[in-house]
């Protein structure tokens, strides 16, 4: 390619790389899910594509919110909004590891120099009811991905099983560029017609939502929204499958779905808010799974999730 | 005899898993060959990040032949019968043969098996072995159904002669067995052909592949020893870390790295934790300071840079952890100098166990026996109840929250600036000792308060719930919370009478279950201000359960009825407890026994100072003259009592007596009780032990010399009585029928 050759000069041109690396290696580069999520996998690309037995190869970056992990733009490396980059290849080929290691290399870290370990991580999501093997990559210490092959998803076995890699966008660029706080990593070129940093993208964004979060968010009206999303989710799903308009079979497994997101978001909000106790969480976090394991019963009934109608 | 190498590579296998796997490959295979037939002379196991690996020498080329006979039907027995033992042996009819036996003609089939080569065998068995490998946990891959720990790329599996190499033919899912393997993924990467253990040993080490898993350890220990000290330091061991490094590189490279300045005054377990935990980084000491100034990071390739670029990097990394360590510090030591009020409060929303309500109404009953312990082992009431208070409060503390494994220790940093003295310090982290057989026991005072009514709050709460250890289930570690109170009181010569503390404990759970907030602190206050005014030995319990006759709740209701019982149970735990503790310090259990019948058998001390000595005196020759003695003596006696229908405990008389031996048995039964009487009144149970064993020569000449049946029924019942005193005696120090021999 020649552009590994030389070193990546902003956030943006590691996101760029990572990209064309993975569109080259065959994937549909798709766009970030139009919803706050917690963190890439919540994407249907991954959460429902990884169900049923249809191929399936996608890579996207996915704006991500951890309401708790907001530090007013001050902590070095801790946002309560940030970037995955997510790579899902369903059924996982058999060089995925060589497939990522390329892509470190695609964005400027030399195999040569640098030690790359794979270490063990178990991924365990208890409000998607999934769990799969994998690790935590190191280069050099550093945590840069994850690298996890699914085995189950809401509560169903993945049959063929999934390669899933998520990068930790800051984080890792932070590295390659060899920048110590996340505000001062260059976002685009730092010769640019009008060079910005990553903080004068988001240093603003970072102490507005921070306070909202942690201090005035509704709670009365997030609490109510919860139960909405909840209730509604579990509403699109007990619908007949047969559509009375157009007499087509419409099972409604994403418009679901996108409520069992903003049920998890919303539940993220709560926490952070504090008003959500030790016993309660657990509780919480199991209605989000119910949902999720709803979303994905649907979806298996669908065509994208290997649904094949049978001949009348 | 040919020699089997196998070698599994797949994608990175978990550090902690590799040993466990490389043996029990060993074990499925070389039993498996062995079932079938085939021995072999040696076997060993090996592993990489990578690889498993077993290498087998001198197998056999093939199974032996086998030839087994089997006696079947009568001649002229039902064609059905015949038909069925054809088909168990797997002969025909005209393969059978004739003999002669005592009940007549019999049938006899002769089953030969011929032998299998190696390599059918092998084949089998190992993919039997893979299919079912007892992996703790496996996982599918791509669109297979084969199982393993992480995806399985190639088998390698030859047996090698003198004529050659030969590759077994074997396919598991679409895996087939070949000759091949890879070396290092970055130094030497593509794959290249064995033909023989020792070729394939080499061929990894050229293809910067250490083999042996202590090879590496050994490798790595030297290289990080040497690092440190040509720097006049020293590593601080980590035998279990060391283990785990050696399982995440193929090829060790140790790089040594400073710590910053700005965290080398963080406590060193918190640099070690930090170090540990996140970044398997082994801490390197200057002894000159006593400080951790450096780490030490295993990397798994060599590069042009010597490591430079890899150090700086973990540098790096380190830098961010220790960066949130001291900010955790920081924040606490805020805290803590503003009293750590805001901890202790946060523990109410903490939930211990969901019957046993928040750590910090815990925290309020640890407190309240603490005081109630502290008075009768010589520790300050106050001081102990302070203590109790603040030495769970680090548990809410930033750096706990991250390294839960730092419990009690930051208790103990965060104490002073909290302003407290130095034993309520060490009380926070001397209270949760000891935790195992060979752990540490406190001595200081305040801490063994706390200690002892952490463990007995446990205890009893899960006693009162009803949450005993079943068998191998102990999930609240209630055996090692025993164990420690018995090592607690025991170590420390504690007199403590447990039943009256479980008693008082009890109820606090049973109030502390209470619904009603109100009544919930007035019955704890009423009750501890009972226990201030006579201690825990006055009937506390009876007394504020009195306050409420006819009109308890229901929990109280349920604690009054069931308290006895679960005291007693509970104490019973103990004794186990106890007999299993001083088993393994050699005293005999039907000795302990002995002593358990005795009252006092709650105050642990006087149990075992009565059991040792009695242990000791039973092993002496006397002892055990004595005992015999006694048992003679009890035996007649007890037949007498029951022909006779009395209990002879009257009192034998001297004027009674007729021979001499009798004459001097009454006068050392006079002088022995007047050592034994004082002797117990002070516990010294070896003293009257000695008092008793001047009984035996008395004892032995009276049976020797006189017949208790005689005619006279005076002198008949005077004799017995005077047997009765000596059985008395006997049992005033133990129970004596409870000894074996």
């Amino acid at each position: 390619m020649g552009q590994s050759d030389t070193r990546p000069q902003s956030f943006q041109e590691i996101i760029l790389r990572l990209q064309n690396y993975w569109a080259e290696k065959g994937c549909a580069v798709l766009q970030p899910y139009d919803m706050e999520v917690g963190a890439g996998t919540f994407h249907p690309a991954t959460t429902l594509r990884s169900l049923g037995s249809k191929p399936w190869a996608a890579a996207y970056v996915q704006p991500s919110r951890r309401p708790t992990d907001g530090r007013y733009g001050e902590n070095p490396n801790r946002l309560q909004h940030y970037y995955q980059y997510q790579v899902l290849i369903k059924p996982s080929p058999p060089n995925l590891q060589e497939l990522y290691l390329g892509s470190l290399e695609a964005i400027g870290i030399d195999m040569e120099l640098h030690d790359i370990r794979f270490v063990e991580d178990d991924w365990e999501s208890p409000t998607l009811g999934a769990w799969g093997l994998g690790w935590e990559v190191w280069c050099d210490g550093m945590e840069v991905s994850q690298f996890t092959y699914f085995q189950q998803v809401g509560g169903h076995d993945c049959k063929p099983v999934s390669g899933e890699l998520t990068y930790g966008l800051e984080r890792l660029a932070m590295y390659v560029l060899g920048v110590d706080h996340v505000m001062d990593m260059p976002f685009n070129a730092p010769d640019a017609m009008i060079p910005l940093s990553y903080g004068d993208v988001f240093k603003q964004t970072e102490e507005e939502y921070a306070r909202w979060n942690f201090d005035v968010a509704n709670t009365d009206v997030l609490l109510k929204q919860f139960e909405e999303a909840e209730d509604e989710c579990q509403k699109i799903l007990d619908l007949e499958h047969v559509d009375p308009k157009t007499g087509k079979r419409i099972v409604m497994a994403h418009p679901a779905y996108d409520q069992c997101i903003k049920a998890s978001h919303l539940f993220n909000l709560l926490d952070a808010r504090g008003v959500i106790s030790v016993t309660e969480r657990q509780a919480y976090i199991g209605r989000v799974r119910a949902l999720a394991k709803l979303c994905a019963d649907a979806f298996v009934q669908t065509g994208a999730g290997g649904f094949v109608a049978e001949e009348a | 005899m040919p020699d089997l190498l196998i070698e599994l590579f797949s994608e990175e296998i978990p550090a902690r898993m590799q040993t466990r796997a490389s043996e029990d490959l060993k074990k499925l295979v070389t039993d498996g060959l062995v079932e079938a037939g085939l021995t072999y002379a040696g076997a060993h196991a090996l592993s990489t990040p990578r690889r498993l690996t077993l290498a087998i020498d001198g197998l056999l080329a093939q199974s032996p032949d086998t030839r087994e006979e089997r006696k079947g039907p009568k001649v002229g027995a039902p064609d059905k019968a015949i038909e069925g033992f054809l088909r168990g042996a797997g002969v025909t009819r005209d393969q059978l043969e004739e003999r002669e036996t005592p009940k007549g003609p019999v049938y006899f089939a002769t089953i030969e098996n011929k032998g299998r080569p190696a390599t059918e065998i092998i084949a089998e068995v190992l993919e039997k072995t893979i299919r079912n490998f007892p992996w703790p946990k496996s996982m599918r891959w791509g669109s297979g159904a084969l199982k393993w720990v992480r995806p399985l790329h190639s088998i390698l599996c030859i047996l090698t002669d003198e004529a050659g190499t030969e590759v077994v033919p074997l396919d598991v899912d679409g895996i087939a067995a070949g000759d091949s393997t890879e070396g290092h993924r970055f130094m030497a990467p593509g794959r290249f052909s064995v033909t023989s253990f020792e070729d394939y040993e080499a061929k990894l080490k050229a293809a910067k592949v250490v083999l042996n898993p202590q090879d590496r350890a050994a490798h790595i220990w030297e290289d990080a020893k040497n690092a440190a000290f040509a720097q006049g330091m020293e590593i601080v061991e980590d035998q279990g870390l060391l283990r785990e490094v050696a399982g995440l590189v193929e090829w060790p490279v140790v790089l040594m790295g400073d710590i910053a300045e700005d965290f080398i005054t963080l406590p060193p377990e918190v640099l070690q934790t930090s170090m540990r935990e996140h970044q398997k980084f082994f801490s390197v000491k200057n002894p000159k300071t006593d400080r951790i100034e450096k780490f030490i990071t295993v990397a798994n390739r060599e590069t042009a840079d010597n490591g430079a670029t890899i150090l700086a990097g973990n540098q790096k990394v380190l830098f961010a952890r220790l960066a949130d360590a001291k900010f955790f510090w920081e924040n606490d030591i805020r805290e803590a100098e503003a009293g750590g009020q805001k901890w202790i409060d946060s523990l109410t929303n903490v939930t211990f166990h969901n019957k046993l309500g928040t750590q910090a109404a815990r925290i309020d009953r640890i407190a309240a026996l603490a005081r109630a312990i502290a008075p009768t082992i010589g520790a300050d009431a106050d001081l102990s109840e302070r203590a109790a208070r603040w030495a769970k409060a680090d548990l809410s503390s930033e750096m706990v929250y991250e390294f839960p494994e730092l419990q009690g220790l930051m208790g103990k940093y965060y104490a002073a600036p909290a302003g407290h003295p130095v034993e309520v310090a060490n009380a926070a982290t001397e209270h949760y000792s000891p935790l195992g057989p060979s752990d540490d026991v406190p001595s200081a005072p305040t801490s063994i308060a706390v200690a002892l009514a952490d463990k007995l709050d446990t205890l009893t709460g899960f006693w009162a719930i009803d949450e005993k250890p079943t068998g191998s289930k102990d999930p609240f570690a209630l055996r090692r919370a025993a164990l420690g109170v018995i090592r607690l009181v025991l170590e420390n010569g504690l007199r403590v009478n447990l039943d009256k503390l479980f008693d008082a404990q009890l109820l606090r759970h049973g109030i502390a279950l209470e619904d009603d907030s109100a009544q919930r602190t007035a019955l704890m206050a009423d009750l501890d201000g009972e226990i201030a005014s006579h201690g825990v030995f006055g009937a506390a319990f009876r007394t504020i359960l009195d306050h409420f006759d006819g009109d308890l709740t229901k929990h109280l209701e349920e604690v009054k009825a069931a308290l006895p019982d679960t005291s007693d149970n509970l104490l019973a735990f103990f004794h186990d407890r106890l007999k299993v503790y001083l088993r393994d310090q050699g005293i005999r259990h039907d000795v302990i026994d002995a002593c358990l019948a005795m009252p006092g058998n709650d105050d642990l001390a006087l149990l075992v100072n009565r059991a040792t000595a009695l242990s000791a005196f039973l092993k002496t020759d006397d002892g055990e003259n004595l005992l015999q003695g006694f048992k003679r003596a009890n035996n007649i006696l007890a037949q007498a009592e029951e022909k006779d229908g009395v209990e002879y405990s009257y009192g034998a008389d001297v004027k009674f007596a007729e021979d001499d031996a009798e004459k001097a048995l009454f006068a050392a039964l006079d002088t022995a009780e007047a050592a034994i009487n004082p002797a117990m009144e002070g516990e010294d149970f070896a003293a009257a032990m000695t008092a008793m064993a001047s009984l035996r020569a008395p004892i032995d000449a009276f049976f020797e010399a006189v017949q208790i049946n005689t005619e006279n029924e005076i002198i008949r019942r005077n004799r017995l009585n005077l047997l009765s005193r000596i059985r008395q005696i006997c049992l005033s120090v133990a129970d004596l029928n409870k000894v074996e021999g």
